[in-house]
């Protein structure tokens, strides 16, 4: 069972992960985007999306931080586990409650407003289900660890890794196994977020525009640049002409 | 100097009647899908009054296009580049629907179902947004013919400006007698501010032909050229989440065919061809200081087609030889340079638009025969637009970032042109002090008014066609041999199978058809749609009306 779910299964993810990002970039580039709803309503937008936003980029730094560098090096700059500790779950805390703080608004948003409500889709609403679990199951972890005090579990020496030897093509399924039960269930739904990720709406993430801090203003483009329009198939995605009622039998 | 070729219209607003032809028809073209309900590529604006979306012109509140910053540099209204990409979670000042409208439709078919009673049935609104009923309160043109100006004329941000600036002296008087159309489209800018803060760069300009476009599989919906833009010419499908904007009938002009609004216009009053514009002075010609001088930097960007230098740098450039001859025919290089009549729609943005428009003389003509003047008569024309300071105000405001000199030069030309054609038109000696008053020839007036008043089609759109020797690399023209068969055949597997067929080889096709045939003209299929724009009211093509009842018992 552990080798199924700590030693396959993130290969399976990754595989669905990049192999779906690629293959929706290919085929899907027009369905590609944030599918903002900032139209119908932007009051509560205007507070929850950066809250979540901005909360969620700073968790992935957190992550990023925790995963990937080994203690030893952390130790090694003369940072001392508890001072690490102290600072993950102060700011990781901080930073965690904001993103929850932040979705929280956006799904009552979603629901509670009409025309919001109206633009979802049924992959919208099991992409926030698995959204909302991943981030409230990561708190879930703090707040055991906040509890635990100086006794709290150190992922640093299971998770970590874990996590790093999987990208040595060697997973050590044993130190996974060894880890408390809250970080098991973060991890699993975090791994089936990523595998739904190239399949809803959080591609846009990947397309995040960076380089705009560097291109020129004015875009030319010559007719002759592109690529030929005509490619086998129709481009995808204009809806059909006309402008069809709304019918609520057929959502 | 690094020439390009830049598509760009006139709009003569004196003929413009207001009739929305050209909005109706563009959108039938353009917007009539799901998630466009409320998207108007062109649009035609009663002024004074708020347009659409409402109160778009007051940039204090939505920070659309450029300014200069304090060391004298052009940026976007809304920031650097690092600010707005940290506001990219919610942008800060974007309209919502309510700024535009609600699109709703009825529901026709409580007519027919209802049971029978005492009460007639009533096809009641529907929101085409949360399909709840709704309440119809505003639309696209809900203050056309100063509709309800009385009550909502000050919020025209032009109209408060200026009463600012005259301290309310100015009440509702000159609403009630100055009136006119302004029919808006994208201005495809030389500086355009969507491009500048489109943060996935899809948004870009044809190096060729100057027309912008959104590239709708770069798009990722970061919606900030909705802000950017400062006449809101760029609007958000809220069914794909992607921005979409007018497209200049690009897949028209690239077969010699004028856009859709330029082709329905009933008042002929568009015109159509090329600008040949320095590419590399645009910048600095958008950031002259004082935004008054920014018409006359605009005039300048503008080259000369005559000028042999020009000629030179453009074959440099590689800009075909019939694109020079074009641009040398050009009706709009000609009214906005050659004769000075052509305004650009708020210089003061700072984006360099490349539609211009000219403007209208009709209000002070209209009040003068009202009052019993002669108003042919040039000293009576040019008295009139000394004495109507207001109007001529409000159009500085449109078109000239303020400046009322301009305008009066302007309404100058065409009140002579006016009184010089009507002594014509007379059979008397023509008058060579009317033009001279306004540093024209005689004949350099008479041509004007050709092409103002009697051009004909070619003259009025001169419009080169893309090159053959591309066509391998056009969106529209690519592989236009291989498109043999006639409409209606697709792919194996119906509808919008197979390969994508361009729209112009669709009407191309739908075109022959109807010249060739002997069936009432519409009956053809267009992938099961018909193609409105040729059916000729005769016949019932499939698919344009429901199936009757008994067709459908069959």
């Amino acid at each position: 069972m552990n080798v199924l779910l700590w030693g396959v299964l993130p290969y399976l993810v990754i595989a669905t992960l990049v192999l779906g990002t690629i293959w929706r970039y290919r085929y899907d580039k027009f369905g590609w985007t944030t599918r903002s709803s900032q139209l119908y309503e932007s009051r509560l937008l205007r507070i929850g999306s950066p809250l979540f936003h901005f909360g969620i980029l700073v968790v992935f730094i957190g992550h990023v931080g925790g995963l990937l560098i080994p203690e030893d090096w952390t130790e090694a700059v003369g940072i001392s586990e508890s001072m690490y500790h102290f600072n993950a779950l102060l700011f990781g805390g901080i930073a965690g409650f904001c993103t929850l703080a932040g979705i929280i608004i956006l799904v009552v948003r979603r629901r509670r407003t009409g025309p919001v409500f109206m633009a979802t889709t049924v992959n919208d609403k099991v992409m926030y289900v698995l959204l909302v679990g991943a981030i409230t199951l990561g708190l879930w972890t703090t707040l055991v660890a906040v509890g635990a005090g100086s006794e709290a579990h150190n992922y640093r020496e299971t998770v970590s890794p874990w996590f790093r030897s999987i990208w040595r093509l060697n997973p050590d399924v044993h130190a996974m196994a060894e880890a408390p039960i809250q970080f098991h269930v973060h991890v699993l739904v975090g791994m089936l977020l990523f595998a739904a990720w190239p399949f809803t709406r959080l591609v846009h993430a990947f397309t995040a525009p960076v380089h705009y801090l560097f291109r020129p203003y004015i875009v030319y483009r010559s007719r002759d640049a592109r690529t030929p329009a005509p490619t086998g198939r129709p481009r995808a995605g204009w809806s059909p002409v006309g402008t069809p009622d709304r019918d609520r039998s057929t959502r | 100097m690094r020439v390009m070729a830049q598509m760009g219209m006139v709009m003569n607003l004196d003929k413009c009647i207001g009739c929305q032809t050209c909005s109706v028809t563009c959108k039938q073209a353009w917007t009539n899908r799901a998630g466009t309900e409320y998207v108007w590529f062109n649009n035609v604006e009663t002024r004074p009054g708020q347009g659409y979306p409402r109160r778009y012109e007051d940039q204090e509140q939505w920070h659309g296009g450029w300014e200069l910053n304090k060391r004298g540099r052009l940026q976007l209204k809304t920031g650097g580049r690092l600010k707005r990409l940290l506001s990219i979670f919610a942008s800060p000042v974007q309209p919502e629907l309510k700024d535009y409208y609600e699109p709703w439709t009825y529901d026709y078919a409580t007519l027919v179902e209802a049971p029978l009673g005492d009460d007639f049935p009533v096809a009641r609104p529907k929101s085409l947004i949360t399909g709840e009923d709704t309440k119809v309160t505003w639309s696209a043109n809900w203050d056309d013919n100063l509709g309800g100006t009385s009550e909502l004329g000050h919020l025209d941000p032009i109209v408060a400006k200026i009463r600012q600036e005259s301290e309310d002296k100015i009440k509702f008087e000159f609403e009630q007698t100055f009136m006119f159309y302004l029919p808006r489209i994208c201005e495809h800018c030389l500086n355009p501010s969507c491009m500048a803060s489109c943060p996935s760069g899809a948004i870009y300009k044809r190096s060729e032909d100057g027309i912008v476009l959104v590239d709708q599989d770069r798009c990722r919906g970061w919606r900030q050229c909705i802000t950017g833009c400062p006449y809101k010419k760029i609007y958000f499908n809220h069914k794909s989440g992607k921005a979409e904007k007018c497209t200049f009938c690009y897949p028209r002009i690239e077969v010699g065919i004028p856009t859709v609004c330029a082709e329905t216009c009933v008042g002929r009053l568009r015109y159509l061809g090329l600008f040949l514009y320095d590419a590399d002075a645009v910048t600095a010609a958008a950031s002259v200081p004082d935004e008054k001088d920014l018409y006359e930097a605009q005039m300048d960007l503008l080259l000369d087609p005559e000028d042999p230098q020009v000629i030179a740098a453009a074959r440099e450039q590689g800009i075909p030889e019939d694109w020079l001859d074009a641009a040398r025919r050009s009706p709009v290089y000609a009214l906005a340079k050659k004769y000075r009549v052509a305004l650009p729609l708020h210089p003061e943005y700072r984006t360099m638009p490349m539609v211009w428009y000219v403007p209208p003389l009709s209000p002070i003509v209209d009040l003068l025969s009202e009052q019993g003047h002669d108003a042919e008569d040039r000293d009576v024309l040019f008295g009139a637009i000394e004495a109507l300071r207001i109007p001529i105000e409000y159009l500085a405001e449109l078109f000239s970032a303020g400046d009322t000199e301009v305008i009066d030069g302007v309404l100058r030309k065409l009140a002579a042109m006016r009184s010089y054609m009507r002594g014509i038109n007379l059979g008397r000696e023509p008058d060579e002090s009317i033009p001279a008053s306004v540093g024209l020839s005689g004949e350099t007036m008479y041509e004007m008014y050709r092409l103002m008043a009697i051009a004909k089609y070619d003259e009025r759109y001169v419009i080169p066609k893309a090159h053959v020797e591309q066509a391998h690399d056009l969106e529209e023209l690519g592989c236009s041999l291989d498109y043999d068969e006639g409409p209606g055949m697709y792919g194996p597997f119906g509808e919008a199978s197979g390969r994508p067929v361009p729209v112009a080889v669709e009407n191309f096709q739908a075109l022959q058809q109807r010249q060739t045939s002997d069936e009432p003209a519409g009956n053809e299929e267009l992938r099961g749609r018909v193609n409105l724009l040729n059916w000729d009211g005769n016949g019932t093509p499939r698919g344009l009306f429901p199936p009757r009842r008994e067709e459908e018992s069959r």
